[in-house]
């Protein structure tokens, strides 16, 4: 059986090429933040990143210059205000000019769900009476076969690939996640090729005693890497909290071209990987987000011979 | 009653009182977060809260920091897809009321979170969407809870985000939309409804200290005022008391 298990490095090599439709999806827990440093450090270029809620991974992603447009629904630092790095490059189009194709989160969802089940649309009672329809041409109207009503729809989005952050995976790319799903689930059945990286890689007999908590199969996953602190600064439900002194301190980061360059050479040129990366955070802070523990109660499945 | 509070205390105070007991609260971001969940504490124990992000009846011990916080999961009801959200909770109608803030909130209860100018050229480049227009669509109710000027309060928003009644009157009921749009409007300087027929929004309560001279000198248009108007009640001890907890250092409710 063909070997999944890779290094970032290794994964974003193969599997992001520039020009590619990429989405880095997580909403607000387990953003894949070390695959989102890799990609800057490889210095990829006239990606289409879609996301419902580019964050802090994509105002970085920007500000490098690694993008020519951007696919959203809501556009913000979550908690704390502006993301700097987009909105130079949408107003001034600094470091470069990047476009914009915007909808409402139900809109993003129903694009992937449409894209994840392989049909070209889908319809949702959302936007009527709102402007977005008026500026944006793929939303459009459509009358129902059945009642004759009409209802907006939205094209599918099929990303090339789809990169996401998990709990844990095993070698296969089986992965599981627990806590806020967001539509990873969605994004990865939509994309060509997909990445997963996780905080641990387990056996299979793990991920087979808990079918129920595997949200992606590894069928549809090109590469597994173990990355562990890889949302770092958002957060993983069970391992870290998010460093929500650091997403205040992306406000004056971002703000400030200066600054953003010396964070770019401090924390992602001017390390390797995310080891790297981890090292350099140290060991207080790691402590500091980790949270008591509080497990869930085993379940019986059965055996059925 | 104290006198002792801020702006932002009194707003989340008069938001929280609206809630009824076993509502299903969709959650925006901002004050709204913090108006939930002081009801949820003091006065409506019983409603269930849903965040966008994936969360349906979440009981989190702090003050959520963003609406995908992990405290939402811990000790929830149920955590499921976005998709499940906006298709089976939200589209399904299972939501009494949507819960929004905005950068402009105009005449009829349109709400712009997109941009202060033209689109394509803007002044200003804001959020976005997010929820808010699926919700402003699909909840029963809306209650909007956000700070009142002149610019954030013009006769018409420069951007339809998140339908309130369009024009007025009939014009939202007869574009087939399923929610009855907004109810309230809760600003720093009082609590407005909507007029039944024309939709228009009207100053129903003044907030403790605020002259009407003040509140027509923040509004883009000649506001009508009820011909019942309240004085809005002070926070209470306990209110103060619990948003004091929530938000210790006062983060959000300076």
């Amino acid at each position: 059986m063909e070997n999944k298990v890779m290094t970032m490095k290794e994964a974003i090599e193969r599997f992001v090429h520039d020009g590619d439709t990429l989405t880095a999806e997580g909403f607000t827990h387990l953003i894949p933040h070390a695959a989102g440093h890799e990609i800057i450090r490889q210095r990829k270029k006239d990606l289409i990143l879609c996301r419902l809620t580019p964050d802090i991974i994509y105002d970085q992603l920007i500000a490098a210059g690694c993008a020519k447009k951007l696919v959203f629904s809501w556009v913000g630092n979550p908690g704390v205000g502006s993301l700097y790095g987009i909105r130079r490059a949408v107003e001034k189009g600094i470091p470069k000019k990047v476009e914009v194709d915007e909808y409402c989160h139900f809109g993003m969802v129903c694009r992937l769900v449409a894209g994840a089940s392989n049909l070209p649309f889908m319809i949702l009672k959302s936007y009527s009476g709102s402007d977005l329809p008026k500026w944006n041409n793929n939303i459009k109207k459509i009358t129902c076969p059945y009642t004759g009503k009409e209802f907006y729809t939205v094209p599918a989005l099929n990303p090339d690939i789809a990169i996401i952050h998990a709990q844990r995976a095993d070698r296969n790319g089986n992965t599981q996640i627990w806590g806020i799903l967001g539509v990873q689930k969605e994004a990865c059945f939509a994309s060509k090729r997909v990445i997963v990286s996780v905080e641990e890689i387990v056996d299979e007999d793990i991920t087979c005693s808990d079918p129920n908590r595997t949200l992606i199969p590894g069928l549809i996953v090109d590469a597994v890497v173990e990355e562990p602190f890889g949302a770092h600064p958002s957060y993983v439900q069970g391992y870290y909290d998010r460093d929500n002194e650091f997403y205040i301190e992306w406000k004056k980061i971002s703000q400030d071209e200066k600054k953003l360059q010396e964070y770019f050479e401090e924390w992602i040129y001017g390390v390797k990987n995310r080891d790297e990366y981890i090292k350099k955070l140290g060991g207080d802070k790691i402590k500091k987000l980790t949270p008591k523990g509080n497990f869930s109660k085993p379940i019986n499945y059965g055996i059925y011979l | 009653m104290i006198d002792n509070y801020s702006k932002s205390e009194l707003m989340v105070c008069c938001a929280a009182r609206e809630i009824k007991n076993g509502e299903v609260i969709f959650v925006g971001i901002g004050l709204p977060n913090i108006a939930v969940n002081l009801a949820k504490r003091i006065y409506v124990p019983d409603i269930k809260m849903i965040y966008e992000a994936g969360v349906f009846g979440a009981n989190p011990r702090r003050l959520p920091l963003s609406i995908g916080d992990p405290c939402l999961v811990t000790d929830s009801t149920s955590v499921c897809s976005m998709s499940d959200i906006f298709m089976f909770y939200l589209q399904r109608g299972l939501i009494d009321v949507g819960f929004l803030g905005g950068a402009q909130i105009d005449r009829f209860g349109n709400i712009n979170s997109t941009v202060i100018g033209n689109y394509a050229n803007p002044k200003v480049r804001l959020p976005g969407s997010g929820g808010a227009c699926a919700i402003s669509i699909l909840a029963k109710r809306v209650i909007i809870v956000t700070k009142q000027s002149k610019r954030s309060f013009p006769e018409r928003v420069d951007f339809i985000t998140s339908p309130g009644f369009l024009g007025g009157g009939e014009e939202r009921e007869s574009l087939g939309i399923p929610g009855k749009g907004p109810e309230i409007v809760v600003t720093d300087l009082g609590v407005y409804n909507f007029d039944k027929v024309t939709k228009e929004m009207i100053l129903t309560s003044i907030h403790p200290g605020i002259e009407i001279k003040r509140v027509r000198e923040n509004i883009g248009w000649k506001v009508k005022i009820s011909d019942n108007l309240k004085t809005t009640q002070k926070p209470t001890e306990n209110e103060i008391k619990m948003l004091r907890e929530l938000d210790p250092n006062r983060i959000y409710l300076k």
